[in-house]
């Protein structure tokens, strides 16, 4: 095995650039067709579209069409009936419901059926076989409890044929201990998740694969080498990650300090809008991480700060604004609370992403990040 | 402009985060400093053992002259910083620069530092009570005939640095001759001093893995916190109060100094006038050990007017200007927000700004792009206004009216006390207070200071601890 180093990508051609466009343009149309059909539509945008007096699935007919629908209100995912957002042609079937935020407060919730086996089949294609191979057993070392990502990576596990094992780690309690300030229980509650971890790596499970995140990485490779190993030594080969503090600078410090030649794969995601993969990243990019949507499910643009209907040059800073296309879920220009620059397509993701992302700095003094 | 790397045990480590340090007048980049995270000061303490290894490879005495050596380096040598180099006159203007204190200020606090690294002999052997210093190093030895035993607590102090003062580098300047290795998170705006001894020392032939320098937000001053087994932290009141009875983390704030005047002497308080304005002006008024409060059982109303009528004739002067004695104050916002909050506090009856009729215009003062706040006399006609025991980072100073008898127990806690009385039952009284940490009696400016005394706290106490040790034949 080699040393888990990447290799540099090349940029999309602008044939399989505009290929990309057509599929999504085609996507678009399918998606819309089926949440604002009456026999098959989703309640809460079939209620939408008779208040606003336009019929979307005569005016929709490519991706920029979706403007019309103005910014997607996140308050709208507060509170019951989760109901309204099941599509009636998938009424009856087995429903998930996953919540994001809810430290105060309710939380925001986003039914769910099958998309997220669907996205985590689909980021599984993506995964090198070398570092993450078919048959080996996970760790999920990452948040547990009414969190879309527990059972995705569960799923994922089971996708390549594996076994996943999990902590338990409260995201919320984290986020209220340190809006507290009560540091040494913050500590103690990571000791205690790193603790589990410690003790599934050491019981023999052959586990090879793992999901987590920088904060969670670092103080598991520290106290791996604490106690004399390290996680290439603790058995790890790959691990996909995830969280707005994969800054470039932290994903060198892994590389270069924490990792053992394990094989780290940053993710951009969150409960709406399913999952994006990163283009390769190493010295030759100075550790820079590029997301890219899995379009057409989903689509991430770099919006201007003042005009969400603005996309900003490649290069250029702008709020990340999502777009969620699935037949179980409609998300038109969701304005994430995160901000970054907009990047080029790439070869293998033909398609607008996202580097640098952070908190959104209209939001940034009132955001806690980087809770697990 | 300078490019100033991480120094990971003496190691530079550039960081691809990076931080710009800004002239505060001016706003041009001086200087970019690289950020370090938790995760590496996490890993790199592991190595703390070996800072201390390597100066325990030469003699305590042996490195008392090398530190010797390395203050007239720091003094006169022109020394590597970052990518480039500083002559001393070039580490002023720095200095002076991003924290916004004159140039004057800035030489007389290198002055300081100079003098504790010259007079480093005197200074251990009057905070170890003369203890041999073979003790420190071997952990155990006989004094006169006893076995004694000094154990290291930890081996390296971790320092979460201000930008607000430079004098308070003199405090973990003797830790290196102690062969402790040293863990700095330096302020945002002062990053200078740390890194100018941290090459005089090498210079002077310490080892450089002595010393690790990582600069960078809170949560660096965090992790340093949480990896080093001893530190000391410089912060406000709820840093203080966090670190309350730590054994591991010594915290250092606001001073809350004070002069009291005894009733035997208050009559004649013209006299000590140039101790009072001295003691709360000195150094631009920044530190813990200037005054805040003057307290008196009469009389205070005349003293008050007359520091105001002296304190009003200070102004900002150009930072390069000799005579400047007040510093700018460099985050956006805080003179607006302290001007703001002394207002507020002067509407409480029994509260006046004596300075406001000496002064020309507002207290507040914005010199293009520097900001002042003006010299301010507030008088209490009692202790029970929350402005008398308040603390600003500029000469501000209460004085207080109060009785003698119920001085004591009114002062709340108190770094530098310098009472002028020459009452025997007072000077006991002040004595035994436990709130008091500094004690002068005498016309004594708070400002002094004696380096062969501790502050706030003896330096040996924190890092080592007496314990017993037995030996017997084997």
């Amino acid at each position: 095995m080699s040393s888990g180093m990447q290799t540099p990508g090349q940029p999309a051609t602008d044939a399989q650039v505009a290929a990309a466009k057509t599929a999504l343009d085609a996507h678009v149309r399918d998606t819309i067709q089926w949440h604002f059909n009456p026999e098959t539509g989703t309640p809460f945008w079939l209620d939408f579209v008779a208040k606003q007096g336009w019929d979307p699935r005569k005016d929709v007919k490519t991706f920029e069409d979706l403007v019309r629908f103005g910014e997607f209100q996140d308050e709208w995912l507060r509170g019951g009936p989760v109901q309204r957002w099941i599509p009636k042609g998938l009424a009856g079937q087995p429903a998930y419901v996953f919540e994001t935020g809810g430290t105060t407060g309710i939380p925001k919730s986003r039914v769910a059926i099958a998309d997220f086996r669907t996205d985590y089949e689909l980021f599984s294609d993506t995964l090198p076989e070398e570092y993450f191979p078919k048959g080996a057993n996970w760790l999920m070392l990452g948040p547990s409890g009414p969190r879309r990502l527990r059972l995705s990576v569960e799923h994922l596990a089971q996708y390549r044929g594996g076994i996943c094992f999990c902590v338990d780690l409260d995201p919320r309690w984290v986020i209220k201990l340190i809006k507290k300030g009560w540091t040494e229980h913050l500590e103690a509650y990571k000791d205690h998740v790193i603790e589990q971890a410690v003790s599934i790596l050491s019981a023999g499970h052959d586990i090879k694969c793992m999901f987590t995140t920088p904060k969670l990485l670092e103080a598991l490779a520290l106290r791996l080498e604490k106690d004399g190993t390290s996680i290439r030594k603790a058995g790890i080969t790959g691990i996909f990650g995830g969280g707005t503090e994969f800054t470039p600078q932290w994903n060198r410090f892994a590389h270069e300090e924490l990792l053992d030649g394990a094989y780290l794969t940053p993710t951009y995601g969150n409960t709406l809008m399913g999952l994006a993969a990163s283009s390769p990243t190493g010295p030759f990019n100075n550790y820079k991480i590029s997301y890219y949507a899995p379009q057409p499910r989903a689509v991430v643009q770099v919006v201007d700060f003042d005009d969400a209907n603005k996309l900003v040059g490649v290069g250029e800073t702008g709020r990340v604004k999502l777009t969620t296309l699935t037949r179980e879920f409609f998300v038109p220009g969701f304005l994430e609370r995160d901000e970054g620059e907009r990047e080029a397509p790439y070869e293998k993701y033909p398609w607008d992403g996202v580097s640098g992302v952070r908190p959104y700095r209209g939001f940034a003094s009132s955001t806690t990040v980087g809770v697990y | 402009m300078l490019n100033l790397p991480i120094l990971r045990w003496g190691q530079p480590y550039t960081s691809m985060d990076v931080d710009e340090v800004r002239h505060f007048a001016t706003g041009e980049v001086i200087a970019r400093i690289s950020r370090a995270n938790g995760g590496m000061i996490q890993r790199d303490i592991r190595k703390a053992q070996a800072a201390r290894d390597a100066l325990r490879r030469f003699p305590i005495d042996d490195l008392i002259e090398r530190v010797k050596h390395a203050g007239e380096l720091y003094m006169t040598a022109t020394l590597a910083m970052g990518d480039g180099t500083q002559t001393p006159d070039e580490f002023v203007a720095a200095q002076s620069a991003s924290t916004g204190m004159p140039e004057a200020m800035c030489r007389a606090n290198m002055k300081k530092s100079a003098f504790v690294l010259a007079e480093m002999r005197a200074i251990l052997t009057a905070l170890t009570r003369r203890l041999d210093f073979t003790v420190l190093t071997d952990g155990w030895g006989i004094e006169n005939g006893v076995p004694v035993s000094y154990q290291a607590q930890a081996p390296a102090l971790g320092l979460v640095l201000p930008s607000n003062t430079s004098g308070v580098h003199t405090l973990w300047l003797p830790v290196i001759p102690l062969q402790i290795g040293l863990v700095l998170k330096p302020g945002p705006q002062e990053p200078w001093t740390p890194y100018r001894i941290a090459e005089a020392f090498a210079q002077a032939g310490i080892p450089r893995e002595a010393m690790s320098i990582y600069p960078g937000g809170p949560d660096v001053g965090a992790s340093v916190l949480d990896a080093c087994g001893r530190n000391l932290i410089f912060g406000g009141e709820a840093t203080i109060e966090r670190y309350k009875g730590s054994a591991r983390v010594q915290a250092h704030g606001p001073g809350f100094s004070k002069i009291l005047l005894g009733d035997d002497q208050v009559d004649h308080w013209e006299k000590y006038l140039d101790v009072l304005v001295d003691s709360v002006c000195a150094s631009g008024g920044r530190g813990c050990i200037n005054a805040s409060g003057v307290w008196a059982s009469r009389h205070t109303r005349e003293i008050a007017d007359a520091m105001a009528q002296r304190m009003a004739a200070i102004r900002p002067l150009p930072f390069d200007h000799p005579d400047a004695a007040l510093a700018a104050m460099t985050v956006p916002g805080v003179a607006e927000a302290v001007d703001k909050a002394i207002d507020a506090d002067l509407t409480v009856p029994g509260v006046t700004d004596v300075t406001a009729k000496y002064r020309t215009g507002a207290r507040f003062v914005q010199d293009g792009p520097a900001n002042y706040l003006l010299p301010t006399v507030v008088h209490c006609a009692s202790p029970e206004p929350a402005i008398a025991k308040k603390e600003y980072m500029f000469p501000f100073v209460t004085v207080v009216e109060c009785p003698e008898a119920k001085m004591v127990e009114s002062i709340g806690p108190t770094l530098v006390c310098s009472a002028i009385t020459g009452n025997a039952a007072f000077m006991r009284q002040l004595t035994d207070a436990t709130h008091i940490d500094r004690l002068n009696i005498g016309p004594v400016r708070t400002m002094a200071l004696n380096w062969l005394q501790p502050h706030e706290g003896n330096l040996i106490d924190f890092l080592f601890r007496a314990r017993a040790y037995q030996t017997a034949p084997l």
